[in-house]
């Protein structure tokens, strides 16, 4: 029965919060110094009940440097997978996502253009490369969409794929660009393309939480809608969807999103476009259940990369998407591959 | 006098110069089945298209007595419900789970549980169509009968007064398209109901329909009783063949032998 599925889908939602937390134990214990993960758990509880900390040094590296950082791994993680999953369900196109559909790049074009010119809005450091990025997010989404439709109105998986590859490019270029002769006040072109988690900090933390928060939510809200959607959009106008109001939503919700993690991690490929094809075999493609499980895939996800970019070749860093985009890469090959096979 | 359940007045649509739909108007009363008829091109999915607010349109198009550009898209749906020719479902959705999203028209927010009514729309809906044993079944592994049944299911589950159907049995064999035609046939027998379909298999329209609407490059030809609308002179001038004899030679094939 149905009914079995989704029991099954609630047991699945009890136990990935679980996973999550234990992966972030880890990924908070785990690094150029290890510490035990029962001294960690000590460590952080100390900080969050604000008692004195016995052993200062690990004190200092888990709360200052692993704990914001795995956090905003987490939450970046979280966005850009329920971000994703919504972006393939709106779409009923498995292969959309921020990078694929050139979002992410506009995003970044917006933040450099922000360091590049100084964009900033008074008395709120940064917040300048944060609102160009989420704005430009959006207006890459408008005119990738907006072309689309022009050009092919059933919006298929290959025009929209092919003008965000394009588009992709172009921003990119042009990112390149500003970067080049830009110099030292705009962080490196490899941040942009292949993303870090180096500048993680409490603040990012709580930006991210926020937009995380009040975007999953718009985003959850609308999981009826998608259900619909990802069967047909014909389908969902006739069975009584606004059509028009829910598609806006979306798109506005997932670009806020995917906007707001690149302002502060760059450019991370595959992650929005991973976790909800792993989620969707695990869970099935009810969003009700589906985003719920993509939050906390993602997370679990992104916190696991971040920790292999940064112990691997330990002391040196890897930028976190090339991790993201190895396993990415491997994982569609082989699903790609057997989905063709099976027929 | 039977109720007007739906009515279109000076109905035009354009895409871009081209004139798709051109100043149509028909009435559709409690207990009719319209069979709209026509060419390739004649505008009969797009007449449906600017029913259900898919298609912009010139003119009036009135739902029990109001003008369907009043209605938000739920209400609508509470009265009008579609079936397409195509359905290509793009994940692994279960049966149960399409037959279900037809009630969403009816349910307030996710949060709300299903009411009795849910529940019986839905029972009936899969009962009718036979569906029990591929509830569980993803729509991805069905075949085009067992698909189209399915959101025929999801159609009744939808309970609407009217059903606009795009060519309902199009890639049906016989014994689909006269189950599916029969259960048709079946829904409308309760009142306060009618059914509009565009159908191109004239034997179909004349033993199912009360009523036709003959197309041709987006004007109506002819409206009345199948018989009229559909009569030899009409036909032979919207299909440019004398379509009668062309049934007749094929019917005489299978008897000869």
């Amino acid at each position: 029965m149905g009914l079995q599925r989704s029991a099954r889908a609630s047991l699945w939602l009890l136990a990935f919060p679980l996973v999550t937390l234990v992966v972030m134990l880890v990924a908070i214990a785990v690094g150029s110094v290890n510490i035990p993960l029962a001294g960690t758990v000590d460590v952080l509880w100390n900080a969050l009940t604000r008692q004195p900390q016995p052993d200062p040094m690990a004190a200092s590296i888990i709360v200052t440097t692993r704990l914001p950082r795995v956090l905003c791994a987490a939450l970046v993680g979280a966005a850009l997978s329920i971000g994703g999953a919504s972006m393939q369900g709106l779409l009923k196109n498995p292969l959309a996502d921020g990078t694929t559909l050139g979002v992410s790049s506009g995003a970044s074009l917006g933040a450099v253009i922000a360091l590049a010119f100084g964009v900033t809005i008074p008395g709120l450091p940064y917040s300048g490369v944060v609102v160009l990025s989420i704005l430009f997010a959006c207006l890459s989404l408008l005119v990738i969409l907006t072309l689309a439709y022009r050009l092919d109105s059933s919006l298929s998986t290959n025009t929209i794929i092919l003008l965000g590859v394009i588009f992709s490019m172009f921003a990119s270029a042009v990112v390149s660009l500003l970067v080049t002769f830009a110099g030292e006040q705009i962080r490196s072109i490899t941040f942009w393309m292949m993303g870090s988690m180096a500048s993680a900090s409490f603040p990012n933390a709580g930006l991210l939480a926020v937009a995380t928060l009040v975007g999953g939510l718009v985003l959850y809200g609308c999981a009826r809608e998608l259900n619909a959607f990802a069967v047909g959009e014909d389908n969902a106008r006739h069975i009584g969807v606004d059509v028009r109001r829910v598609r806006f939503t979306v798109l506005i919700a997932s670009a806020v999103l995917i906007g707001v993690c690149v302002s502060m991690s760059g450019t991370i490929g595959f992650v929005g476009l991973v976790t909800p094809h792993m989620m969707r075999m695990v869970v099935g493609p009810n969003h009700r259940v589906l985003l719920p499980a993509t939050v906390f895939g993602g997370a679990t996800f992104l916190m696991l990369a971040d920790l292999v970019s940064r112990t691997i070749f330990s002391p040196r860093e890897l930028p976190i998407g090339v991790v993201t985009s190895f396993i990415g890469a491997i994982f569609f090959l082989g699903l790609f591959y057997y989905s063709r096979k099976r027929g | 006098m039977s109720e007007v359940m739906l009515g279109l007045d000076g109905v035009s649509v354009r895409y871009g110069s081209h004139v798709v739909v051109d100043d149509a108007s028909f009435e559709l009363t409690s207990g009719d089945w319209l069979m709209v008829v026509g060419p390739n091109g004649a505008g009969k999915s797009t007449l449906i298209n600017a029913i259900t607010g898919a298609a912009r349109y010139d003119g009036v198009i009135r739902c029990l007595g109001h003008d369907v550009r009043t209605y938000s898209p739920a209400r609508l749906a509470r009265i009008v419900g579609v079936l397409a020719q195509n359905h290509s479902v793009g994940y692994a959705f279960t049966v149960g789970e399409v037959v279900n999203m037809g009630r969403y028209a009816h349910t307030r927010s996710m949060f709300s549980d299903r009411t009795n009514a849910d529940e019986q729309a839905i029972k009936r809906a899969i009962t009718l169509t036979g569906l029990e044993p591929l509830l569980d079944q993803s729509v991805l592994t069905l075949s085009g009968g067992e698909l189209q049944r399915t959101f025929l299911a999801q159609l009744f589950a939808q309970d609407p007064q009217i059903l606009l159907l795009d060519e309902p049995t199009n890639h049906l064999d016989l014994v689909y398209q006269e189950q599916v035609f029969d259960l048709i046939r079946e829904w409308l027998k309760t009142p306060g109901r009618a059914v509009l379909s565009v159908v191109h298999d004239l034997s179909l329209a004349k033993s199912y329909g009360s009523r036709a609407v003959l197309m041709k490059a987006g004007r109506i030809v002819a409206d009345g009783t199948v018989l009229q609308a559909l009569s030899e002179a009409n036909l032979a001038e919207v299909y440019g063949m004398d379509v009668f004899a062309w049934m007749r030679k094929m019917l005489q094939q299978w008897e000869a032998t």
